[in-house]
């Protein structure tokens, strides 16, 4: 999602986002509950199939797994200790595969389509909540992460030009002022584009 | 050409008066306003679609007074910020034009037609499926400018629009202000923005010092800012 997408038209980019969603989830609890070595192996191997369907180039795989790699790398070995071998590899491989199915949805699918099946999701709810201002916040928490890294960027460097270093104030200060000013003209770019409609 | 009318237009900000009684009829296809910082031209600017509203008098596009019909008077004037960052809001360059035609009634096909054609016309076609953080400065730029003429507004307002940019960028964005079929209203230090504009409206500590051709309007600002 977070500028993640890889552009493509595979079946895997053009099913429906709400339907993508529902099959994560009950996948990953499957998963959860396989119990027989068989069973997770086929389930990962079925990642790895949907992986090759949706074309993902090996390079963000790369990204994406290796990740998980180091963390699993401490975590097996320590489960094992406790729980013998098989448990902790069962573990492991159901960890990779419910993380590796993550982020498959995350590279094949747009924001802007996960908001629309939040906002469908939200439907049945309109009542209580406006599903379309529900998917705006989202959007805009989505699009501050980037925002907030710049600010933060440009303040450590403009701290260490003035050889302001260590001040944890030096840094809140100004990024607090800087959000600020971002969200005042944010909201006023928002009325500008229509959005009190 | 859609007429944009101040009559007797007073605002202050708290004590702070920074607009004073003024009275302007803009009805030409380029109208440039320049003065010196803090002189007004922002505020004078964001009148025109209603994102300041004045104290006194009023202030109309094609009749819609921006106080009381705001939301149509948005409808026709865009607005293209100093800073594209502030202005997009999706991640990605085709959403955030998309984002624009949410609530226009047209089908998902018909969006997204309207989506490719625009970007295709500012050049960031290729750019479609990216993150908008990416993009450099002056493609920000083109994008903030595509996602606000791809509602087709008949007005299009632009504060300082290449003050962020490099010479090259500036003419680029210059170039694409120059090109389009609606009326716009460029507020800028770079006087080079207003080759060709059709008026210019010179603007000091909140009163219209100078209104008259290019030419004219410039030799006046010079000759007061020196
Ligand atoms: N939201 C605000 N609250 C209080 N004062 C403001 C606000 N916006 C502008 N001002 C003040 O009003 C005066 C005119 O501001 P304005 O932004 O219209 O000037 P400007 O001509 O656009 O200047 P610049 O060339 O620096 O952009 C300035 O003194 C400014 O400090
Ligand atoms: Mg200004």
């Amino acid at each position: 999602m977070i500028g993640l997408y890889v552009p493509g038209s595979t079946l895997v980019h053009r099913a429906p986002a709400l339907a993508k969603l529902g099959l994560l989830a009950v996948t990953i609890a499957v998963i959860t509950v396989l119990q027989e070595p068989w069973q997770l192996a086929a389930a990962v191997g079925g990642v790895g199939v949907l992986f090759l369907a949706a074309r993902i180039p090996p390079r963000m795989v790369w990204r994406h797994v290796v990740p998980i790699l180091w963390l699993l790398a401490i975590a097996v070995p320590v489960q094992a200790l406790f729980a013998g071998w098989t448990a902790a590899l069962m573990m492991g491989g159901r960890v990779a595969a419910s993380v590796a199915l993550a982020a498959l949805f995350t590279l094949t699918t747009t924001v802007s389509s996960v908001l629309d099946a939040c906002q469908q999701l939200l439907r049945p709810f309109r009542r209580w909540v406006d599903g379309d201002r529900v998917g705006l916040l989202l959007a805009l928490t989505i699009r501050c992460v980037p925002l907030t890294a710049e600010i933060v960027r440009e303040v450590i460097e403009a701290r260490r030009a003035r050889g302001a270093t260590g001040s944890l104030t030096a840094l809140a200060v100004p990024v607090i002022v800087r959000s600020l000013q971002s969200a005042e003209a944010l909201g006023e770019a928002l009325v500008a584009r229509g959005l009190d409609d | 050409m859609s007429v944009i009318e101040f009559s007797r237009v007073e605002h202050s900000y708290g004590e702070r008066p920074v607009l004073r009684g003024v009275d302007l009829v803009l009805g030409e296809g380029r109208i440039g306003i320049v003065g010196a910082n803090g002189s007004g031209k922002s505020t004078l600017a964001r009148m025109i679609n209603g994102l300041v509203t004045p104290d006194l008098g009023t202030v109309t596009v094609d009749g819609l007074d921006v106080t009381r019909q705001g939301r149509e008077v948005r409808r026709r004037v865009g607005f293209v910020f100093t800073n594209p960052d502030n202005q997009i809001v999706m991640p990605t360059v085709s959403e955030d034009v998309a984002f624009t035609l949410r609530k226009s009634g047209l089908s998902k096909p018909d969006v997204a037609k309207r989506v490719a054609s625009t970007l295709e016309r500012f050049g960031l076609a290729a750019h479609a499926e990216h993150p908008a953080h990416r993009l450099s400065g002056g493609q920000k730029q083109l994008l903030a400018l595509a996602s606000v003429l791809v509602a087709e507004p008949s007005v299009v307002v632009a504060d300082e629009p290449t003050t962020l940019l490099d010479a090259r960028n500036a003419r680029l964005i210059g170039q694409m202000l120059s090109s389009l079929e609606q009326q716009v209203v460029v507020v800028t230090h770079q006087l080079e923005l207003l080759d060709g504009f059709d008026r210019v409206v010179v603007i000091d500590e909140g009163r219209i010092v100078a209104d008259d051709t290019p030419d004219a309007a410039l030799g006046a600002y010079r000759s007061l800012i020196a």
